[in-house]
């Protein structure tokens, strides 16, 4: 008894080992790249280096600017196009979609999730670039797609999270069902919302391959929808593929002000959906008080 | 008896369940009817088929008829909007909105359909609460969350904010279930005091319960309605068996 005891111990302790041998192994690329990262990336990085527009190499004063807006514009128009669709979506497939319509939609959304995004890109070429040529509204097109499933997505699964019982109580009171649906459970899972739209930006941020068939790059201050237009992950690709030593220095700036970008994001997710934790537990507690109450 | 609420050979589902079997029951007006039976007999079912509730479970639905002032709630031409705004509900557990303050659960049921009126809506948080007798409790204090009270506290919200919709009838299911005897006997005493101008009808497993606040009992037993009547008689010299059987606690 005592030593199939200590057996298990033992089992136990060599598995958590295990494990943690585990996780620090998978750390390493990690940390290794973020330190990569920041010691190449960091002495390129000043004031001019994030206001002034690309350059080719040897020229003074070069920065990523342009980049840097050309991205902050092309994830604004895609946000605008991709968002309602993505939301509209998913409270679609979460309230209305106890049918075969809704069950396609999933399935279909579930594909797209998981489409190259090398091949949305294409899609956006064939059918935007080769009628109006490289352009903001193109490359924010093919940026849109990639978010619609992952918005649709998070979005059904916030509203999932909405407990049934603040349904019935809505429609109990003679609220109509889309009502319900735009007042009550919007609202409750807004947070959630918010979380999957943040994550779907963070995601298309740092997207290259349809950009390079869609938006293409610019060296200049280009705003214009139908003009081509520079982005962060175009100059850290271009950059990093040039021979001069000087560009390749700005495409590791670049790298660090994305990964900067992104992950902030992602903290930003992370605060909000903890706030959300603490709210549900909030809610259990009450629930547990309630229920030990009961005689 | 003409009720208020009257079912004629009503039968729900469930899918291939069949939960409620073939009910003609009169439900009258300005009276408590409480509905009493084992667990999983069928009563949450029931009444929520008086106001069309039952259909929004994914699968479920209603045959029959149910009468409310003589007209049939489920006729094709009826919108089940207004047979909810007609015949409110309380539920089991008690649930507010977690999003919304006291003041706006009350009143969740009229900014939801559109009304704007400030003075209106203050006029109705002050008289629903008043008469959930709950306004000496929170009044100080209408901007906290609906959650942030007890249980015996959202429940009598809940009951607020159903009837700040003005309702003509109030189902209640086992709405004392999750509550402490003390919020138990003030939600009894509530429902008491409702019963002059509102039909409430009750689902309650605690038969004691029954006793103390129902006029008119019926007992179900796997999805009929064995018996109804008056409370007293139904408790003291119940016409079947298995009534019998059911309020000595030979069963159940
Ligand atoms: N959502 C559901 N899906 C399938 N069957 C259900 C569902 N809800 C209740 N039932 C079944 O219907 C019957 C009646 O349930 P219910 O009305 O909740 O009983 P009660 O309220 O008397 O405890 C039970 O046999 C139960 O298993
Ligand atoms: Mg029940």
């Amino acid at each position: 008894m005592r030593s199939y005891r200590s057996r298990r111990k033992w089992k136990n302790r060599i598995a958590s080992l295990l494990a943690l041998v585990c996780v620090l192994v998978a750390l390493v690329p990690l940390v290794s790249i973020l330190m990569e990262v920041v010691s190449r990336g960091a002495p390129a990085i000043d004031w001019a280096f994030l206001t002034e527009r690309t350059k080719s190499s040897g020229a003074p004063d070069s920065g990523i600017g342009n980049a840097i807006l050309g991205s902050l514009l092309l994830v604004m128009w895609a946000s605008l196009i991709g968002l309602p669709f993505g939301i509209l979506t998913g409270v679609y497939v979460s309230e209305y979609g106890d049918n075969w319509f809704g069950r396609t939609v999933r399935f279909f959304n579930d594909i797209l999730a998981n489409f190259p995004s090398v091949v949305i890109g294409l899609f956006a070429y064939s059918l935007i670039v080769t009628v109006i040529g490289f352009s903001l509204i193109s490359g924010a097109f093919a940026l849109a797609i990639i978010m619609i499933p992952i918005v649709a997505n998070t979005t059904e699964d916030a509203l999932r999270m909405v407990p049934n019982s603040l349904r019935e109580a809505s429609l109990a009171l003679g609220v109509p069902r889309w009502r319900t649906v735009l007042k009550v459970i919007i609202s409750n899972g807004r947070s959630g919302l918010v979380t999957g739209a943040l994550l779907a930006i963070a995601r298309v941020a740092g997207e290259t391959a349809p950009l390079i068939l869609t938006s293409f790059g610019n060296n200049f201050w280009e705003t214009g929808l139908t003009e081509p237009v520079a982005a962060l992950p175009l100059v850290i690709f271009r950059n990093a593929m040039s021979p001069y030593a000087d560009l390749q220095e700005q495409a590791w700036g670049a790298a660090l002000v994305l990964i900067t970008m992104v992950l902030s994001l992602n903290v930003v997710v992370r605060l909000l959906t903890r706030k959300r934790m603490k709210l549900y537990k909030a809610v259990k507690k009450t629930w547990k008080e309630r229920l030990s109450l009961n005689v | 008896m003409e009720g208020k609420i009257v079912t004629e050979r009503l039968n729900a589902f469930f899918g291939e369940v069949h939960a409620v079997k073939n009910i003609n029951m009169s439900i009258p007006a300005n009276a408590i009817t409480a509905i009493i039976g084992p667990s999983g007999c069928g009563k949450s079912t029931l009444i929520r088929c008086l106001n069309r509730m039952h259909e929004v479970v994914r699968g479920a639905r209603a045959a029959g008829k149910v009468y409310l002032d003589g007209e049939d709630i489920y006729d094709p031409e009826t919108d089940p909007v207004e047979v909810r705004r007609k015949v409110g509900m309380v539920f089991q557990k008690p649930n507010p909105f977690p999003t919304m303050s006291i003041y706006d659960n009350v009143v969740a049921g009229q900014r939801l359909n559109g009304e704007k009126d400030w003075k209106k809506l203050d006029e109705t948080v002050e008289r629903s609460l008043k008469l959930a007798a709950l306004w000496d409790e929170v009044k100080d204090h209408l901007d906290a969350s609906g959650v942030s009270i007890s249980g015996g506290q959202q429940q009598r919200l809940c009951i607020a904010r159903a009837l700040a919709v003005e309702p003509e009838v109030l189902l209640l299911d086992e709405p004392c279930s999750a509550l402490d005897p003390i919020a138990t006997a003030k939600i009894e005493d509530l429902l008491f005091d409702l019963k002059d101008k509102y039909t409430i009808a009750i689902v309650t497993h605690n038969m004691q319960q029954a006793a103390r606040i129902a006029d008119f009992t019926a007992f179900m037993y796997m999805g009929e309605l064995i018996e109804f009547g008056e409370t007293k008689k139904l408790f003291e010299n119940p016409v079947e068996e298995l009534t019998e059987k059911y309020i000595t606690g030979r069963f159940g």
